[in-house]
């Protein structure tokens, strides 16, 4: 008996002990259990499935005009001319921007939250609550306050690469600061402990041995958050990106359109041709999106490696 | 004193007082803190920018229009001559797109999150996992085109038992958004799952409980509070969707809780009437900030509770 692990086979007398254990399970139990198990995997399914339906369904629409037309070209009136290049520039150049703004200033709030941030003061848990509840916001009131607030009114920016950058900065910047707090807050204390305790100042040990230890998770964090910028379409619908734009931005006040709102354009278009360049263009839209993930991930896991 | 051996000037002989250095490396340090705490400021004042760019519009429209007239109504065109402001057929429009996304969304996101947390081995996990995030990841726009090329005319088309569907459908717009809401709800209410004791697992199984009466009886209760917080979040996101529903179920504000006809939401009326480049100033223009007003109060009801629950949910176990 000393000798029975978890891996030696059943013998026949174990298993008979085991069943007669088990049937003291009613059968309607065990049917339940059976059914419940089901529901679950099912679920699970509905997920999987769906996934992808929606991968193979757009890759046999799109595959036709997946070459290199389609990213050499313009955005045209015409199916078979109609390209993507505009849409993929203006995509750059605007989630470029907003990563190169949202980055600093996400991390500066992290850095003031979880390290300066006095605790239990009213005006602290006013910022966390805050930045909680801008995460939540549904995107297209973001453009609601671009469109009062930077295109027209107080900045009267227009329609342009400046207004959609900043309008996705303001968008991803909750989502930056919880990761940013996240690979912050996974330093280990005796790091913080050891500067602080030779007697660097607190920014000395923030800038010298804790930033630098959370690079990597800072880096995952923002690069998704930067990858949901780059699919965002509802915001950008109110700031003018809809049309067709037949050159690639060249500054800050140029007019411009993104690749997803192409999508739309091409999608909403009442002639079928223009459905297929859609699909090729949402072909285009995932491998970028795939490509920073993957630059996420393999982050992540070089990170992982060196810590274990 | 030794304070030549450091190579720089202490204070005066004795003084316990901050050297000019450090005196002058402390100041740095107040100025970097104060830039910092602008940062972080700037989350408030986006806040307060929202606030104040949909007030003003939106009393100006309520002036305009009489709030009677605003919830009494049963037609919605406001950019239309002449224009008719009755907001119960967005109403209807987001009941109807909401309720079937959280009806797809928050049971099947609570059995992936059961399979994921209580079934799974690790080896499935490291391959489920991933796969979900993959789908999370997916822009909206991608899942507007899916629900209008092939959920409608595959899905929902084929097996609707009541009357014809058209190119445009709740329905179909429901369960895609309803499937984008999936994954973000099956990773909130896996974390509160597997957040729960392992001691109340091996108790409820010594006692002679099934797999599926941990799940129900056990994990189930003691992790409510999150998987509520988890539910709560997803009707916002079903509210706030716009362009899958824009994509998926037109733009015909219809006073019908059908789910085979294409109806409006009040996001996709702001993202339809966002396209159409209202003049500033016009009735139709502010028409977009009394509709993103109410939108914008009930997420942010929904996401204070959502932050309240989970709150709660922390002190439990801590």
């Amino acid at each position: 008996m000393t000798a029975t692990t978890g891996g030696t086979p059943l013998t026949t007398e174990r298993r008979r002990l085991v069943q007669s254990l088990a049937s003291t399970v009613s059968v309607g139990r065990r049917l339940r259990d059976r059914v419940f198990f089901g529901l679950l995997i099912l679920s699970l399914l509905i997920a999987l499935v769906t996934l992808f339906a929606l991968l193979i369904d757009t890759f046999l629409t799109g595959q036709t005009r997946l070459n290199s037309d389609l990213v050499q070209n313009m955005p045209s009136g015409r199916p078979a001319r109609a390209g993507i290049q505009s849409a993929i520039f203006g995509s750059l150049w605007v989630v470029g921007l907003a990563g190169a703004v949202s980055l600093p200033l996400g991390v500066a709030t992290a850095v003031y939250l979880e390290d300066f941030a006095p605790k239990g003061r009213w005006y602290i848990s006013l910022i966390e609550l805050n930045v909680q509840n801008l995460a939540g916001v549904p995107s297209v009131v973001f453009g609601i306050l671009g469109l009062a607030f930077i295109a027209r009114g107080p900045f009267s920016w227009g329609f342009t690469v400046g207004t959609g950058a900043m309008v996705l900065t303001i968008l991803v910047l909750p989502t930056v600061v919880v990761a940013s707090r996240e690979a912050i807050r996974a330093v280990p204390p005796s790091l913080r402990d050891g500067a602080l305790a030779l007697g660097a100042t607190r920014w000395q040990t923030i800038w010298r041995q804790v930033l630098p230890s959370a690079v990597p998770g800072i880096a995952t964090g923002s690069i998704l958050s930067v990858s949901r910028a780059l699919g965002e379409s509802a915001p950008l619908l109110l700031l003018g990106a809809l049309t067709f734009v037949t050159f690639n931005p060249d500054g800050l006040d140029s007019s411009f359109t993104v690749l997803p709102l192409l999508i739309f354009k091409y999608a909403s278009d009442a002639k079928a041709e223009f459905h297929v360049v859609a699909a090729a263009a949402i072909i285009v839209l995932l491998i970028m999106l795939l490509t920073m993930n993957t630059a996420a991930i393999l982050i992540r896991n070089r990170y992982q490696n060196r810590r274990s | 004193m030794a304070a030549t051996t450091t190579g720089r000037p202490l204070g005066p002989e004795g003084s316990l007082l901050p050297s000019g250095h450090l005196r002058r490396r402390l100041r740095t340090e107040a100025v970097i803190r104060a830039a910092l705490f602008l940062a972080a400021l700037v989350s408030v004042a986006t806040t307060g920018a929202i606030a104040v760019s949909l007030l003003r519009p939106t009393i100006e429209f309520f002036s305009e229009i009489p709030v009677g007239e605003f919830f009494s109504g049963t037609t919605w065109a406001p950019l239309f001559v002449p224009a008719q402001f009755g907001v119960w057929p967005l109403i209807t429009g987001t009941f109807l797109v909401m309720a079937i996304a959280v009806l797809v969304a928050v049971p099947c996101g609570l059995g992936a999150a059961f399979y994921l947390s209580e079934y799974a081995r690790p080896r499935v996990r490291a391959v489920v996992k991933p796969v979900l995030e993959v789908l999370a990841g997916i822009p909206t726009v991608v899942f507007g085109f899916f629900a209008l090329y092939f959920v409608n005319p595959q899905i929902v088309q084929k097996f609707w038992p009541f009357g014809n569907v058209g190119t445009f459908s709740g329905l179909a717009a429901g369960l895609v958004v309803g499937i984008m809401i999936l994954p973000t709800m099956a990773s909130l209410a896996e974390d509160a799952m597997s957040a729960v004791p392992g001691s109340l697992r091996d108790g409820a199984l010594a006692l002679g409980a099934t797999r599926r009466e941990v799940c129900t009886k056990v994990i189930f209760p003691a992790a409510l509070s999150g998987i509520v917080a988890a539910s709560v979040l997803a009707f916002s996101r079903a509210i706030g969707e716009t362009t899958i529903v824009l994509l998926a179920s037109g733009s015909n504000p219809q006073f019908t809780l059908n789910p085979g006809q294409g109806v409006q939401t009040m996001s996709s009326f702001i993202g339809f009437a966002g396209i159409g480049d209202q003049p500033t100033g016009s009735t139709g223009y502010k028409t977009i900030f009394a509709v993103g007003t109410v939108l914008f109060v009930i997420t942010f009801v929904l996401n204070i509770l959502s932050v309240r629950i989970v709150r709660r949910f922390r002190q439990a176990y801590e």
